[in-house]
């Protein structure tokens, strides 16, 4: 498609607009992060290494980190499992209430975080389980099997059904058809959606805050203590700077997965 | 992992129905309306759960305007290798802390002191409308992100079709791009909308003194725990209601 010039140039300005919008105010936390002042004041006075080399020396944030780490990596995993059973239950058989069930399945991100919170932490309650790392694990993988279920089931409405079909023909039975087949044309799907699924984990407070118990610190929540600390401010800042840097990883890595599709999978590109 | 999220969606609304005793320290296990009556009586509470609603919409909105031109142009006018770099910078913010950026948001719209205030001399502080642009800027990768997915989808030759016909782009892009764009935007706005009516946080590093259904929620959680959940039931009708709303246009394959 040939797009006139002041087409290009508007579209590529509010383009640049909103690209600027985007990333200026995590241009401002980097910047502060180099800051010699210890409040969040603008513009800053002057530069220093020293927060990067206390946050080196944080303790709490390396643990919280960890914390982090593990909740993600423990959430993502169920969801792989479940998010991959749904889609398959889903996808495969029409029976009554499938797309009631399909509606419930969704509920949790389309429902706010506050709701799926309260929610999930009176049902604990009632259960009679200890809030900890167990529950917060759980409530994580609410919302992390619905990430892989979309995708997943996107990838299964793609796949042309012939590639089951010969496999079949050619003798193999369901469950090679599966492992040999089926499998890995959903694995790039797989990879995508658990890269979401663990760093909407690794961000989230809100579900973490009603369901983790009070000895457990997820990176967010330290964050949230320490940014109402002032003197912790800066060190937050150096911390938000780090995960930024490192959050450029699982991008690219989705990104690479993404375009490596194939013709296999009938993607229109 | 079903059954556990609608059993306690179910625990909530049960609870919603329990009363605080008499002296405050425990739960009183009787059904009763009492909580949805206070909520529909004190008006305090239908207007918090209105202008909740209202800056959902407005931020949803917002994030409609801002990710068109963006999604467009990255899906559409730009090169295969250009176009793999804005994606990315797209992502990138989606995986900085939340919490981070709408420090950093207070620290910008902040009067007097803050970024803007210095460098331009003005600024909308804390408030209603600080709220809405700084929950607009959160959530606005998840508005452009389905968006830009609907776009690819759409084949370049509709469009050159639309213009061999002698239509103009603007043309085009109202009455060929934006039918076909529709599920896709309705989509990204199941997201913009939900986190917006949920967020307490942002609400209160941001608003000033705005209070949102969920600021209300949180605040109660520990002291009044029946009236919490059933304010907490607004807005699982509200994205209920939304969602069977929604789901003839097929947006819902496109979450």
């Amino acid at each position: 498609m040939q797009f006139t010039r002041r087409v290009r140039l508007l579209f590529g300005g509010m383009t640049g607009l909103v690209l600027a919008f985007l990333y200026v105010p995590l241009l401002i936390i980097v910047v502060l992060s180099f800051n010699t002042v210890s409040s969040l004041s603008w513009p800053p006075k002057g530069f220093t290494l020293h927060w990067w080399r206390m946050a080196m020396h944080s303790t709490g944030a390396r643990d919280a980190f960890v914390v982090s780490l593990k909740t993600a990596t423990g959430a993502t995993a169920i969801a792989l499992v479940l998010g991959l059973l749904a889609a398959l239950a889903i996808h495969r058989f029409k029976f009554f209430g499938r797309e009631s069930l399909n509606l419930m399945i969704v509920l949790p991100i389309a429902l706010p975080g506050i709701v799926t919170g309260i929610a999930l932490s009176a049902a604990f309650r009632q259960a009679g389980l200890e809030l900890g790392f167990l529950t917060l694990i759980i409530a994580h993988a609410t919302f992390c099997i619905v990430v892989l279920y979309n995708n997943l089931l996107a990838r299964f409405r793609r796949l042309s059904p012939n590639l089951e079909e010969a496999s079949a023909d050619l003798g193999a039975h369901s469950f090679q058809t599966f492992r040999y087949v089926t499998f890995p044309l959903l694995r790039t799907a797989m990879l995508a959606g658990g890269l979401l699924a663990f760093g909407l984990s690794f961000d989230e407070i809100v579900v973490t805050t009603f369901t983790a118990g009070a000895g457990l610190e997820t990176l967010p929540i330290w964050i949230f203590k320490n940014l109402s600390r002032g003197e912790q401010q800066p060190i937050v800042t150096v911390v938000a700077t780090a995960v930024m840097l490192l959050s450029v990883i699982p991008v690219w890595v989705a990104q690479r997965l993404t375009t490596d599709d194939g013709p296999l999978t009938g993607g229109t590109r | 992992m079903l059954v556990l999220y609608v059993g306690s969606l179910a625990s909530l609304f049960v609870t919603s129905l329990y009363r605080l005793n008499e002296d405050g320290s425990g739960i009183d296990k009787v059904l009763g309306v009492q909580n949805y009556r206070t909520l529909i009586d004190k008006s305090v509470y239908f207007d918090i759960a209105v202008r909740t609603i209202k800056i959902a919409v407005l931020v949803t909105l917002l994030d409609v305007v801002l990710a068109l031109p963006i999604a467009f142009f990255i899906a559409k006018v730009v090169s295969a290798r250009w176009r793999r770099l804005l994606v990315a910078a797209v992502l990138v913010p989606l995986w900085a802390s939340y919490l981070v950026k709408a420090f950093s948001w207070r620290a910008i719209i902040g009067s007097p002191g803050g970024v803007l205030d210095k460098t331009f001399g003005a600024s909308p502080n804390y408030g209603e409308v600080g709220l809405i642009i700084v929950l607009a800027y959160l959530w606005l990768p998840y508005m452009i992100v389905p968006i830009y997915s609907g776009l690819e989808r759409l084949p370049d030759s509709l469009l050159d079709a639309s213009s061999d016909l002698g239509a103009h782009f603007g043309f085009t892009f109202r009455k060929v791009v934006m039918p076909l764009l529709f599920p896709s935007i309705v989509a990204g706005s199941v997201f913009t909308f939900s986190l917006s009516l949920g967020d307490y946080i942002a609400v209160d590093l941001v608003g000033g003194k705005t209070q949102v259904i969920g600021s209300v929620v949180f605040d109660n959680f520990s002291a009044d725990l029946p009236f919490a959940a059933a304010f907490a039931v607004v807005p699982v009708i509200v994205m209920v209601a939304y969602i069977l709303g929604i789901r003839r246009t097929g947006a819902l394959e496109n979450l």
